[in-house]
């Protein structure tokens, strides 16, 4: 007989071929272990395939008797649901305020406040906690930088008229060939950085990714300018190379944002305002007045998460002086900017090729160097050093600018 | 000897996964475990009568044999344990949805698609199924077999499957296959949902268990029973171990659920009262 106290399902014509389980499942939530539920249905494989189901998730099946109407079997519930998900816990929580100060490896790509299943392979990402990547502004600079992407196509107007004299011409492409093998650097390094943050920092991994995004779209208006007028690139210098080598090999995530973003694209900024206030033509204007607004961001996450390195730990800034003398010791015998690239942007602010206009372009070029020499002095005292320490420290960053 | 040498078939490759991780949780035990892959069924049979292992992880069909040689050698096996998804399972007569067959006997004359030979839940079983229903194979019906991974003891999900496609086809009127299958292919679309229709089911019937001789050291034996006992759903690092050797929990080894595959293999002389290997058409 049936037990009114039991509950019965009826799967009507649906069969376990086509998603009966669901049900049968539903139900079964609702009881304890040992509990019973009545299936009944249409379907002339259902005692078969519930039993195959049954079998399968740790629960039994008893045949209905013949005076079970309205039954075709029974399933008394087993536990190995219960036993999957005891220790399970919820990944913090999806909000800001939710994140977890050193989440555990195994919870790996997992989103952040799921329930978690406990086990599962550790991963590799080795940066696994919140004040080795954080910055309170994250969110909302990712926020920012996900409205203010640009389409290179459309964004600039590459058919405006280009009709530059050939050596001005040649010089932007030099400094275009320049600025790209910065931009590469400037994907790559937080590209890799982004694959060692643990993925519960989601903010900064968005963060890292648009800023990787930002570069790409860098690399191409860069590349698309250097070749408007078909001209062959320019040089590549290996005291460039070295200068970007050095960054490439920062381990630490807050010393390779501390050179590459507060440092190298800081005086970027600089650089590029530079390009577009001489740019000899719209289109070289127009991209570098797009990738400075993009920069500007990058440049604020590696200020503010330094910031909030120094608030936690009073040791990092013995550690970023300590990384810009260690970059200044490797980088000690190399030339420095490329001379071509120097030549270069001192003809874009001669304008014109007489001694008095070279003249002109030569200071401009003394003057950028002391404002990104300036840009970097308050930047570090933004971040907690005396100003002596500062411009110390300044003087010691590489005359590659990034 | 300290160490409990376990045989077991290499069927699949996620074997290594699966005892390498349970040798892992038993040494991390403090039980010295290892284990032996063999190609095929018979010969890791044959080397635990001999004592050449202590223990093997049988197929049904291995634990018949293990049992007749053993005995012919003066030997005793025993199951020491088995999973619970391989008590009480059932073998499926399978037909196409429109055929007019409506019980096992209206299947005479017609053409049977079966698994590999040596397949207990896909031919040894339902051979003598049909047998016992009235119709012998080769007289009364003719008997399609898909060998694949003959020496596998039909762990191999091969045969099972091409016999199934072979049904959806209709180049075979029936098809027999382990029940957990019938509901695999149906949710896999190799037997579309509703395409085919459960004709027959056989009896119930145990699969694989951990069979030890009488050779193995009791206590090395007793532990090894009781650590696998032991591993709990609940345990994360032996969870997904279980998960994919298919069980929630290990149960203590029983003889009962062997009758059928015994009378079939009587039938079918595929073994002889010894253990010799007496089947015709089978090679591993
Ligand atoms: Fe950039
Ligand atoms: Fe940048």
């Amino acid at each position: 007989m049936t037990n009114p106290a039991e509950p019965v399902v009826d799967l009507e014509t649906l069969s376990f071929e086509q998603g009966a389980h669901l049900l049968v499942q539903q139900e079964l939530l609702g009881l304890r272990p040992g509990q019973r539920l009545g299936v009944t249905g249409a379907d002339p494989a259902l005692v078969v395939h519930l039993e195959v189901w049954c079998r399968a998730h740790g629960h039994r099946v008893t045949p209905a008797l013949d005076t079970d109407f309205g039954v075709r079997a029974w399933v008394e519930r087993g536990r190995a649901d219960l036993d999957r998900w005891a220790g399970a816990q919820r990944a913090g929580a999806p909000g800001v305020d939710g994140i977890v100060a050193d989440p555990p490896s195994d919870w790996g790509l997992a989103a952040r406040g799921a329930l978690i299943e406990v086990g599962g392979p550790q991963t590799p990402f080795d940066i696994t906690h919140r004040d080795l990547v954080w910055a309170e502004i994250a969110p909302a600079l990712y926020a920012n930088a996900a409205s203010a992407q640009w389409d290179p196509n459309t964004a600039i107007d590459w058919s405006a008229p280009v009709d530059n004299a050939p050596e001005v011409e040649r010089a932007v492409v030099q400094v275009m060939t320049y600025l790209i093998e910065n931009e590469q650097a400037a994907l790559v390094i937080p590209a890799k950085l982004l694959a060692r943050v643990h993925p519960h920092f989601r903010e900064v991994l968005q963060l890292l990714a648009v800023q990787a995004a930002d570069e790409a779209r860098h690399m191409e208006v860069f590349t698309r300018r250097a070749l408007l007028t078909g001209h062959e690139m320019g040089t590549s210098a290996v005291s460039g190379r070295e200068s970007l080598s050095t960054l490439l090999h920062e381990a630490e995530f807050s010393m390779a944002s501390f050179l590459l973003s507060v440092l190298g694209e800081g005086s970027f900024l600089n650089l590029l305002e530079f390009l577009d206030k001489n740019a000899p033509d719209p289109v070289t204007r127009m991209v570098t007045r797009l990738a400075r607004r993009d920069e500007a961001r990058h440049v604020a996450f590696g200020v503010a998460h330094l910031r909030h390195q120094a608030t936690l730990d009073p040791d990092v800034h013995r550690r970023m002086r300590m990384a810009v003398e260690r970059r200044y010791d490797a980088l000690v015998d190399t030339a420095g900017l490329n001379q071509d690239v120097f030549d270069s942007l001192v003809i874009l602010a001669a304008g014109a090729w007489t001694p008095q206009a070279i003249a002109k372009g030569y200071e401009a070029v003394m003057r950028l160097q002391s404002e990104m020499d300036d840009g970097r002095q308050r930047r570090l005292v933004h971040l907690g050093f005396s100003g002596d320490e500062a411009a110390d420290l300044s003087a010691l960053h590489t005359k590659n600018f990034m | 000897m300290t160490t409990l040498l376990m045989g077991a078939v290499a069927y699949d490759p996620k074997v290594v996964t699966i005892w390498g991780g349970f040798r892992s949780w038993l040494r991390a035990r403090d039980f010295d475990f290892d284990f032996v892959l063999y190609s095929n069924y018979e010969r890791q049979a044959e080397d635990l009568v001999e004592g050449r292992i202590h223990t093997a992880w049988n197929s049904p069909l291995a634990w018949l044999r293990t049992e007749r040689l053993a005995k012919a050698a003066g030997r005793t096996v025993r199951p020491l344990v088995m999973r619970d998804t391989d008590r009480d399972l059932t073998s499926v007569v399978v037909v196409r949805t429109e055929s007019a067959a409506e019980k096992v006997s209206d299947l005479k004359g017609a053409t049977i698609g079966v698994g590999a030979v040596d397949s207990p839940q896909a031919t040894l079983i339902p051979r003598s199924f049909l047998r016992e229903a009235g119709l012998e194979p080769g007289n009364d019906l003719s008997v399609r077999r898909f060998d694949v991974g003959v020496g596998l003891h039909g762990d191999h999900i091969g045969g099972e499957r091409d016999a199934a496609r072979a049904l959806l086809a209709g180049e075979v009127d029936a098809a027999t296959m382990i029940d957990t299958n019938h509901l695999l292919f149906g949710r896999e679309g190799t037997l579309p949902a509703g395409s085919t229709r459960v004709l027959a089911q056989t009896g119930k019937f145990d699969h694989c268990n951990m069979s030890v001789v009488d050779t193995a050291p009791d206590d090395l034996v007793k532990r090894f029973g009781e650590l696998l006992l032991s591993m709990s759903y609940a345990d994360a690092e032996v969870r997904p171990l279980l998960d994919l050797e298919g069980l929630k929990m290990w149960q203590e080894g029983r003889t009962t659920g062997y009758g059928l595959l015994e009378t079939a293999v009587d039938e079918e002389g595929f073994y002889d009262e010894r253990g010799t290997v007496t089947a015709t058409e089978y090679s591993p």
